[in-house]
């Protein structure tokens, strides 16, 4: 029934998170200042060298700090940041100040690390960005869905089948373009499983997706066990090369991170654009949206509640499958069990993180990639850290996001709810 | 020439229920019709099925004369047919014009929205019926009365001539739902024809040009105001002579059981709904709180009960202080609550209707012995309440979900009325029921009364409250404006407090202007 | 009214209680029985049948077999499935020409080896029906414990050792506490989701599959770190257990069937009597079916999430535990060939009832044992994996099964299974 609101902020900061944020970013200060700064000897440099290795395009000079100074610096405007969001708060701009504070105690970590060293911190940041790209593309995935209603946690699966797949008909055709259509065509069957279970069928959204997964999971390792380990050439697809966009690539900087790469990234940024566009300002996304926010209302109006959820799962599946591809002919050039690893569930903490739009997604993505390029890189410093817990952090990282620490946004009303059409 | 509709022998079954039988409906150009009927009498499964919501199992729908079939909604507005539903079809988080123009959208360069076009139009239609509403306001931001209005602008921007209005008051102050008719009045003089489906005999009388009675899904009557009386329309409606006041004596208050100071109560966004509110209610008084609803009442339930923690202010109850107790340590003291949403808050659907009468008691004896649920005796109180209560279902072990609205009611009330309690708080107790089971229960909240316990009844149905009460509090915007004896009460004095309008500016109710509405 | 008015006799009390709510009808008997066994059952044979389709599809010599005529490949795709199907089920139930030559030729361990099939595939059914509790326990109460695997290494982790490590004690103090420190273990790790769902609204889901990773990534380094085996080189692999740790097995090898069977129907006694006969039961089962009533009945929401949780996961900590201390004897990476989420198809398939875990977890026991044998004929025993996620999809979607065989199937009431809203605390 409806009810009378007046005035509602809907974007309103409760007091208690605005305090334990405050705190949370105090507390990062104060490790920055025990951990780091005063760890750090007087005098030491830390070299960031800022050209990927093997690239001749947009070279940029190294970046030389002294540790010290750049330690208390960073750690000093930490400190004043906390201090405001624990006193009056930031109102809107909460999350965005966490981000920097989260950056800023990274990078003092990095400077920590590298201290009398030297870290090819664009080497880490391009790494970041191709970690990003299946993390993305299953936000993307995830928020196609999930606007219109279905939420969708096969993507893990999707993506997996799609990997295989990618990997074998790209082995088996020499061409990493069938590859990636059959990638994506494998992944869009899935995603026409799970529509037809969810929105057909009505049954739980959560049970159909895991029953995807586990249906991917099975089925990747029996072919992969079957065929791909026992003829090795069946697991050699073709990978996509990097593509320098002219001029652009060489712009220092940002050049190597986003001119100069991957098919996958420059599909990223595109896809980007088209969803947030076609979701806020078209009468396609006007539909999609009105679906997953208030079906029998749309269904009123006369728009098909059904057909729209399968367009938005099935595109969905589209997005998934070209992650899924990504990481046998994006990446890797091999198919491995398991080699998702979370990937499409730590996409959807990424949808969440970004309040179901494509921009949020896209931005939760690449720190999610970062958390993850951190990770690796920093064994090689030899920090001490196993590598293990290194490689828990994207884990861990989702799991405080989805606490709420950093602030939730609005779900799509009627999201994992089926239409009953009485 | 034809009418603008009519309907020949609709049809309509659901498994164990003949929804509709045989239903013959015309409606001429420029007319209100009214569908008068009790809750569950087949209303809103006609107008469905006019609306395409629902396929006729026979049946025919002529437009103009003009015999056509409508599978979906696409093809009701195709045909001219508008719908405002009971519950508002509006997406909150969409603005006005997004919600208009769903479906029917303007765009440019292919497919982009085009919101200045659509936002143009929406304000032609607004002056032109005199719907006042700001098109690029979100509609989450807008009181019930606006959003009502854009609904009804959903459909004369799609062009509808034949409008039907379901339920359209339930939600609305008496000022409102006047302004309401006075813009369906509008309407009908611009020649727009209209079905105006209710339960609210007052309302029938006042705005309709015809009125139709339905009852177990068949016509039953059809009348005009001139020669109808509310008697008589609630006899056909019912089906026979019904009571329209409740019996009750003089209330005989005894001490105070709950007592209220200063409260102040958020809600899930943090929002102070409940601003700094005080009231006591007695032992053997019933204490109605009529507003709107979405103005504090649903969160001072709460409170009371222990479901939500008041920001400040106390509330004691039997003099003991349970502003921060928990909901059991609440029930324990004996305070017994019947929940607005009885499906959502107060029964587990998929449990039988033993587990959900022992769901307050389940842990304590006789019902268990140490952690050991007793089955046996468990079943055996639930058999005798079953009966007590007259709770129509084939067995105590039958899922509560499978029995009608007005029997899982009656599951609550005989899980709360069986205990020994002192306070009763009771939300929308009737919401949804049909005429027997509002009497039933009205009966038995006011035999507790009687029997000595403190009630607080909260309603939006202003009329259930002016009925059952010894004393109204009205809520507008979290606060108490006022208290006012049952007694000295009208509706109208009510429905301006209810509306913001301040006591002194309503002025004090005049003698005799009392009218005691039945709820229906 | 419907109180039961004479006792049956125990295969329908047995059988009925697999179909424990939610019922309507009460329709009683054998008949009931049939109904209810019904869908599992042709959801089964689909599946089989599916998984034999694709094994066909996978098969190179039937696809060579093809090349030469029609003929010849229907021929070789009838045997490679009479094969397969053959090797399944002899690995799961015996061959009884094999035991009839075993007895016949009187050699004592011939006989053990032929009789070994049905031991070993209690013994795989063994971890199902713990893993299987947890996640029907979780279905009861309304939460999605995908986290069983992780749970399940856990517990492996902590009873392995308390295996090792602790030395000198007799064994029947030694056994029982390493496998409670695996039901820790496993608590410990189904309480961090269950306290962040409870305190945060952090869905369970995501939550706990992360879990499911940070525990792999952490046995990992256990296993190649603090807890590896003196001289294995950085391998990860744990030192072997005590003598007095172990579950006792009950006959001489090959059988490998153990105590720990009757421990885990112990425990599905346990958990049926929590949920349906006592006030904890009722307090889970009403805040997983429906929070908001059983908050309004004064219930406390967090404690029976949490609650819920750590008990999913001590569960599952003990089947992780119950590998470690009466099958494996030592820790290493490949410990569980998937028993956390196969866990979720079973419990499913038993309409998350205790008597519903034990017949499906003896089903799985079985079809993991004979998928061994059925390795031999270069399938790789991922089949299982792909019947089980076929046969639950049509478990859970019982409409299907309806369709393709054109069979009046009971429409049962949905599952008290939380849907899809991610953010509890926002609702």
């Amino acid at each position: 029934m409806a009810t009378i609101v007046v005035h509602r902020k809907w974007e309103a900061v409760s007091p208690t998170r605005q305090r334990v944020m405050g705190l949370v970013e105090l507390g990062s200060a104060l490790i920055m200042l025990l951990v780091f700064t005063l760890k750090v000897q007087p005098g030491q440099m830390a070299t960031f060298v800022m050209t990927p290795g093997g690239l001749t395009q947009g070279i940029a000079g190294n970046w030389v700090v002294p540790a010290f100074s750049t330690l208390m610096a960073l750690t000093v405007v930490n400190f004043l940041l906390g201090m405001v969001q624990l006193v009056r708060g930031f109102g809107r701009w909460t999350n965005a100040v966490l981000g920097v504070v989260v950056a800023f105690f990274v990078f003092s970590f990095l400077t920590w690390a590298t201290a009398g060293k030297s870290l090819n911190l664009l080497g880490m940041l391009s790494a970041a960005v191709l970690l990003a790209v299946p993390i993305i593309l299953g936000a993307f995935s995830g928020v196609l869905c999930e606007r219109a209603g279905v939420v969708n946690i096969a993507i893990e699966g999707m993506m997996l089948m799609a990997a295989m797949v990618g990997a074998l008909v790209g082995s088996v055709t020499k061409n990493m373009w069938m590859g990636l259509l059959a990638a994506v065509a494998s992944s869009v069957l899935l995603a026409w499983v799970h529509a037809v279970l969810s929105i057909k069928y009505k049954i739980n959204q959560i049970i159909s997706g895991t029953v995807i997964n586990i249906f991917s999971t099975g089925m990747t390792s029996y072919l992969s066990s079957k065929f791909l380990q026992t003829y090795q050439e069946l697991n050699n697809p073709p990978i996509f090369p990097r593509v320098p966009i002219p001029l652009l690539a060489d712009i220092p900087i940002l050049g190597p991170l986003f001119f100069n790469t991957n098919l996958f990234v420059y599909l990223v940024f595109l896809l980007l654009i088209i969803l947030q566009v076609a979701l806020f300002t078209t009468r396609w996304g006007l539909r999609l949206r009105s679906v997953g926010e208030h079906p029998k209302a749309a269904d009123t109006l006369g728009i098909n509640v059904f057909a729209t959820r399968y367009m938005a799962v099935l595109l969905g599946g589209v997005v998934a499958g070209i992650g899924g591809a990504f990481f046998t002919l994006g990446s890797v050039g091999r198919f491995d069990e398991m080699m998702t690893a979370g990937k499409g569930f730590i996409g959807l903490a990424a949808m969440i993180f970004g309040n179901w739009t494509p921009l949020g997604a896209f931005f939760a993505g690449l720190l999610f990639g970062f958390t993850d390029s951190v990770a690796t890189k920093l064994t090689i410093l030899g920090t001490g850290i196993p590598i293990q817990f290194m490689a828990m952090a994207p884990y861990i990282t989702t799991m405080v996001v989805l606490a709420g620490l950093v602030g939730r946004g609005q779900m799509p009303a009627a999201d994992g709810t089926p239409y009953e059409k009485e | 020439m034809p009418p603008v509709l009519e309907l020949k022998g609709i049809t309509k079954r659901f498994p164990g229920v003949l929804a509709n039988d045989h239903i013959d409906l015309t409606l001429n150009e420029g007319e209100i019709l009214a569908l008068l009927g009790e809750n569950g009498a087949g209303k809103s499964t006609l107008m469905n099925i006019l609306y395409g919501l629902y396929q006729p199992d026979e049946g025919e729908v002529f437009i103009r004369g003009e015999k056509i079939t409508i599978h979906s909604p696409i093809d009701a507005i195709r045909a001219g047919i508008g719908m405002v539903h009971q519950h508002f079809m509006l997406i909150p988080v969409f603005t006005v014009t997004e919600n208009i123009m769903l479906g029917a959208e303007s765009v440019r360069m292919g497919d982009f929205l085009d919101r200045p076009a659509a936002a143009a139009r929406i304000r032609e239609i607004s002056s032109r019926y005199g719907l006042e509403v700001d098109p690029n306001a979100y509609v989450r931001d807008l009181p019930v009365g606006v959003q009502q209005r854009v609904e009804i602008i959903k459909l004369l921007y799609r062009e509808a001539n034949i409008l039907i209005f379901d339920e359209p008051t339930a939600v609305l102050t008496p000022q409102e739902a006047d302004e309401l008719f006075v813009i369906m009045r509008e309407l009908a003089r611009q020649g727009k024809s209209i079905i105006f489906i209710t339960h609210k005999l007052r309302e029938v009388l006042d705005v309709a040009d015809r009125i139709m009675v339905i009852r177990r899904g068949a016509v039953v009557g059809e009348t005009v105001p001139a020669q109808a009386d509310r008697q008589t329309l609630a006899a056909m409606m019912v089906g026979r002579e019904v009571r329209l006041e409740v019996e009750k004596r003089i209330a005989r208050a005894g001490d105070v059981v709950l007592e209220v100071h200063d409260l102040v109560v958020t809600d899930a966004q943090k929002q102070i709904t409940v601003d700094g509110v005080s009231f006591d209610v007695r032992a053997g008084e019933i204490l109605g709180v009529a507003g709107v609803q979405g103005n504090g009442q649903t969160e001072l339930v709460e409170a009371v009960t222990g479901l939500r923690q008041p920001v400040s202010g106390s509330i004691r109850l039997l003099g003991q202080d349970v502003t921060r107790a928990t909901p059991r340590e609440i029930i324990e003291l004996g305070t017994a609550h019947v929940p607005e949403d009885r499906q959502r808050d107060g029964l587990v659907l998929s449990f039988p209707v033993a587990e959900n009468i022992v769901l307050c008691t389940y842990y304590k004896p006789p019902f268990a012995r140490g952690v050991q649920l007793q089955r046996e005796i468990i079943y055996e109180t639930a058999n005798r309440l079953i009966a007590d209560f007259d709770i129509r279902t084939p067995s105590a072990s039958t899922t509560v979900g499978s029995l009608s609205g007005g029997n899982q009611q009656k599951v609550i009330i005989a899980r709360e009325f069986s205990r020994p309690i002192h306070l009763l708080v009771a939300s929308q107790p009737t919401r949804g029921l049909d005429v027997g089971s509002i009497e039933y229960i009205h009966q038995r909240i006011v035999q507790k009364r009687d029997e000595g316990c403190a009630v607080l009844l909260v309603s939006p149905e202003l009329d259930e409250v002016m009925e059952l009460s010894d004393r109204i509090a009205v809520m507008y915007r979290g606060k108490i404006v006022a208290i006012v004896p049952a007694e000295s009460a009208t509706k109208s004095y009510i429905g301006l407090l209810m509306a913001g309008v301040s006591p002194e500016q309503a002025g004090a109710p005049q003698e005799g202007e009392r009218i005691v509405e039945s709820t229906f | 009214m419907s109180k039961p008015e004479n006792k049956p006799d125990v295969g329908k009390v047995f059988l009925e209680e697999v179909t424990r709510p939610p019922v309507n009808e009460r329709v009683r008997g054998w008949q009931r029985v049939g109904r209810v066994l019904l869908v599992p059952a042709l959801a089964v044979v689909t599946g089989l049948l599916l998984g034999a389709v694709l094994i066909i599809l996978t098969s190179e010599s039937v696809w060579e077999a093809f090349r030469v005529s029609l003929g010849s490949g229907l021929v070789t795709a009838w045997n490679t499935i009479v094969q397969a199907y053959t090797a399944l089920f002899t690995g799961a139930l015996g061959d009884p020409v094999r035991i009839v030559q075993a007895f016949q030729s009187g050699d004592a361990l011939e006989i053990r080896r032929a009789l070994n099939p049905i031991p070993e595939s209690l013994v795989n059914a063994t971890p199902y029906i713990f893993a299987g509790l947890a996640v029907a326990l979780g279905f009861r109460s309304g939460l999605f414990n995908i986290g069983v695997e992780g749970q399940l290494f856990m517990g492996a982790a902590a009873a392995t050792y308390v295996g090792y490590a602790v030395k000198g004690l007799p064994g029947f103090i030694h056994m029982p506490l390493a496998f409670l420190a695996g039901a820790l273990g496993g608590a410990v790790w189904g309480f961090i989701p269950g306290w962040l769902k409870a305190k945060t609204g952090g869905h369970e889901v995501i939550n706990t599959i992360m879990m499911n990773w940070i525990a792999f990534r952490l046995t990992e380094w256990l296993l190649g770190g603090p807890m590896t085996r003196p001289g294995s080189g950085g391998l990860p692999i744990s030192p072997m257990i005590e003598k007095t740790a172990e579950i006792p097995q009950f006959f001489p090898a090959p059988i490998r069937f153990h105590l720990g069977f009757f421990i885990a129907l112990g425990m599905a006694w346990l958990v049926h009597w929590l949920l349906f006969k006592t006030t904890w039961g009722f307090d889970l089962r009403t805040v997983g079916a429906n929070p908001n009533a059983a908050r309004y009945a004064g219930m406390n929401i967090t404690r029976n999430i949490i609650l819920a949780m750590t008990l999913s996961g001590a569960l599952a900590g003990m089947a992780g535990a119950n590998q470690i201390l009466a099958v494996n004897r030592s820790m290493a990476l490949g410990l569980s060939p998937g028993y956390g989420f196969d866990s979720i198809a079973l419990a499913l398939l038993g309409n998350s009832t205790p008597v519903g875990v034990i017949l499906s977890s003896l089903l799985f026991g079985a079809l993991r044992n004979g998928a061994t044998r059925m390795e031999l004929l270069r399938i790789p025993n991922d089949i299982v994996s792909i019947i089980q996620a076929l046969i639950l999809v049509f478990v859970a979607a019982p409409a299907i099964i309806r369709t393709i065989y054109r069979v009046k199937v009971p429409k049962e009431a949905e599952e008290a299974v939380f849907v899809g809203s991610w953010g509890g605390g926002n609702k």
